[in-house]
C-alpha cells in the first residue's frame, strides 16, 4: 500500500476576525495550503472538511470553485480535524485517489460552548438543570486525577505558563503575551481548580493540509512530511468522559488510550521515538493527564516532568510548542489539523523562533473531543 | 401547596417521602445506567430492567460552576441573582457514579470520599408550578 505525504500547510490565524465569516476563513487556509504545495483546486480529486459554527464545509465549493470533487463533510465534536484526516489517510491508503485537501474552520461566539443535550442523545434536563458543560467535565476530571496522582497546583499553573510563553513567539497565535506565574495563580476561577487562564476559549479561523501519495510528493514539495498513522476511537465502556449522566463503577482506558497504543503499533514505534508532540490541552489538565494517556510518562510523572521543563521547546519532549489550545483558542472544526501543521512546520524545520532544536524527525499530534473520541496521528521526515 | 414536578419524569421517584433515583440494571451483566435506558452501554444487550438506585453515596470528584451558564440553563435565576453551585459525581451503592448539582459550593466544603445524600431541589417555577430536579448534600451525622 501506498504511504501518504503532506505536501501542503495553511492555516487562517485562531482568533479573532470580524470581518470574515467561518467559510471564508476556511476558504483562506486552503489557498494557503494550495499555494503551499505548489498547485490549485483543480487539482484536488477529493476534500473532507468539517466546521461546528462556521457552515457545512461543503459549501467552500462556492469560494474554491466548483470543479465536482468529491467534498465529504466529518463532524466529531473537538475531534473533527483529526477525523478529516483520518479519511483522507485512508482514502489515499486505499488507492481511490492521488490527491486531496482536507480543511476545518470555524466562528464561534464568546464564552463557553453551549452545547444542545438532544444532539448528544440527551434530554433537556441535562442543561436545563446546569449539568452540561465541558468546562465541569474538564475540571472534574482533572480534581480526581490530583487526588489520585498527586500533581499539585503549581504544576497546572506551569502548564498555563508554558502554552502562553510559546504563543508569545508563535506569530500566528492568538494569545501573544507571556503571563507570570503571579498573573495565573490570580486570575478568576472558572470551575475549581481551573481559572480563566487555564482554560481555552472558543475561537475562530482555518486550517487546511493539501495530502497525496507519497510517491508523487515530489511534484509538489521538496519537503514532505508522512503520515504514518491517522487513528481515530470512541470510547470504551468505563473511560471517563464529558456528557455523561452516569459513569462506570470503574476507570477503563480513554479513548485517548486506546488511539494511541493502536497508532504506535500501526507505527511500529513507541513514545521514547517520538520527538515533538501536540497534545489536547482544552485546559491546563487535560495536558498534564494526556501525557500519560498517549504513553509518555507514567501517571503521576507530569510533576517531575514539569519541574524539570522535559516538555519545553528545548526539552526532551517539546509539547504544545505553539502554544496549543491555550493560546491559540479553539476554533473546534480547525483545531485538530492546527496541531497537524504545527508539526509539520516543525519537522520541516520551518517553525521560527519556536523550532525544536535537535532537528525533530518524529511528530505526533493527539486531539480529544465530545462525547470521548481521541485522534491520533504519528508524523515523520 | 404550590405544586411541584420534576423537570423530567423517570430520574426519580416523585412525590415520595424518601425519593430514591431510578435508573436501569442489565439482566445480562449487572452493570447500571442513570438515567434508566433500554439498551447495555456494557454489553451491548437490551435486557434491562428499571431499578432504584438509593439515595445515598460518596463524593468521587467535583467541581464548582461559578459562573451562571448559558441556553439551554432553565432556572429563575438571573446573573445578578445566580449562586455558584457544586456539580459532582456520587459514588452509589450499586458503584455507579451520577453526576449531579451538589448544595455545598465552596471548596472548604467539598472533598472526595464524603458521605453524600439526595435532596430534591426546585429550580423554576413555570405557571405555578414549581419545577424540581435532585441533587446531593454532605449526608447529616446519623
Amino acid at each position: 500500500m501506498t504511504d501518504v505525504a503532506i505536501v501542503g500547510l495553511g492555516l487562517h490565524p485562531f482568533g479573532r476576525s470580524p470581518t470574515m465569516n467561518g467559510l471564508e476563513q476556511g476558504a483562506a487556509a486552503a489557498r494557503a495550503a494550495l499555494a503551499d504545495a505548489g498547485t490549485d483546486f483543480k487539482a484536488m480529486e477529493f476534500a473532507f472538511g468539517g466546521s461546528q459554527d462556521g457552515g457545512n464545509a461543503d459549501s467552500l465549493v462556492n469560494l474554491l470553485g466548483l470543479t465536482g470533487l468529491q467534498f465529504t463533510n466529518i463532524w466529531n465534536g473537538c475531534a473533527t480535524g483529526g477525523s478529516s484526516l483520518n479519511a483522507a489517510y485512508s482514502a489515499i491508503k486505499a488507492g481511490q485517489y492521488d490527491v486531496g485537501l482536507v480543511v476545518g474552520f470555524d466562528k464561534h461566539p464568546r464564552g463557553a460552548f453551549n452545547p444542545k443535550p438532544r444532539e448528544w442523545g440527551l434530554d433537556e434536563w441535562y442543561g436545563e438543570t446546569g449539568l452540561m458543560l465541558t468546562t465541569q467535565f474538564f475540571a472534574m476530571k482533572i480534581q480526581r486525577y490530583m487526588h489520585d496522582h498527586g500533581i499539585s497546583r503549581e504544576t497546572l499553573v506551569s502548564i498555563a505558563e508554558k502554552a502562553f510563553r510559546n504563543g508569545s513567539i508563535t506569530p500566528t497565535a492568538w494569545r501573544q503575551t507571556a503571563l507570570s506565574r503571579e498573573e495565573i495563580e490570580n486570575a478568576p476561577m472558572v470551575s475549581e481548580p481551573l481559572n480563566k487562564y487555564m482554560f481555552c476559549s472558543p475561537a475562530e479561523g482555518g486550517c487546511a493540509l493539501v495530502v497525496c501519495r507519497a510517491d508523487i510528493a515530489s511534484r509538489f514539495t521538496s519537503n514532505p512530511v508522512y503520515l504514518k498513522t491517522a487513528v481515530v476511537r470512541s470510547r470504551n465502556y468505563g473511560s471517563f468522559e464529558v456528557f455523561a449522566p452516569s459513569q462506570a463503577p470503574f476507570v477503563a482506558k480513554s479513548p485517548t488510550v486506546t488511539a494511541s497504543q493502536a497508532a504506535f503499533e500501526l507505527a511500529g514505534i513507541g513514545p521514547e521515538d517520538v520527538d515533538v508532540a501536540q497534545l489536547q490541552d482544552t485546559e491546563v489538565g487535560a495536558e498534564i493527564m494526556h501525557m500519560a494517556e498517549n504513553g509518555f510518562c507514567e501517571h503521576g510523572e507530569q510533576e517531575k516532568w514539569i519541574a524539570e521543563g522535559r516538555t519545553e521547546i528545548n526539552g526532551q519532549l517539546p509539547v504544545n510548542t505553539d502554544g496549543g489550545c491555550l493560546a491559540n483558542g479553539e476554533p473546534v472544526g480547525a483545531s485538530g489539523l492546527r496541531q497537524v501543521y504545527e508539526i509539520c512546520l516543525q519537522l520541516r524545520g520551518d517553525a521560527g523562533a519556536r523550532q525544536v532544536p535537535s532537528s525533530p524527525k518524529v511528530g505526533y499530534t493527539h486531539v480529544y473531543g465530545a462525547p470521548g473520541i481521541s485522534g491520533v496521528n504519528i508524523l515523520a521526515t | 401547596m404550590t405544586q411541584q414536578l420534576p423537570f423530567h419524569e423517570g430520574l426519580f421517584t416523585w412525590p415520595a417521602e424518601q425519593p430514591e433515583l431510578l435508573g436501569s440494571r442489565c439482566e445480562d451483566c449487572g452493570q447500571h445506567a442513570f438515567p434508566a435506558q433500554d439498551s447495555c452501554r456494557s454489553c451491548t444487550g437490551t435486557n434491562m430492567k428499571t431499578v432504584s438506585l438509593g439515595n445515598r453515596g460518596t463524593l468521587w470528584t467535583w467541581t464548582i460552576q461559578s459562573f451562571m451558564p448559558k441556553d439551554p440553563y432553565s432556572t429563575d435565576e438571573t446573573p445578578e441573582t445566580f449562586v455558584p453551585y457544586g456539580v459532582g459525581y456520587v459514588e452509589l451503592e450499586c458503584g455507579l457514579r451520577v453526576e449531579s448539582r451538589l448544595r455545598e459550593n465552596t471548596p472548604e466544603s467539598l472533598e472526595i470520599g464524603m458521605p453524600m445524600e439526595l435532596e430534591i431541589i426546585p429550580l423554576r417555577t413555570d405557571e405555578g408550578v414549581e419545577r424540581v430536579t435532585f441533587g446531593f448534600k454532605r449526608q447529616a451525622a446519623a
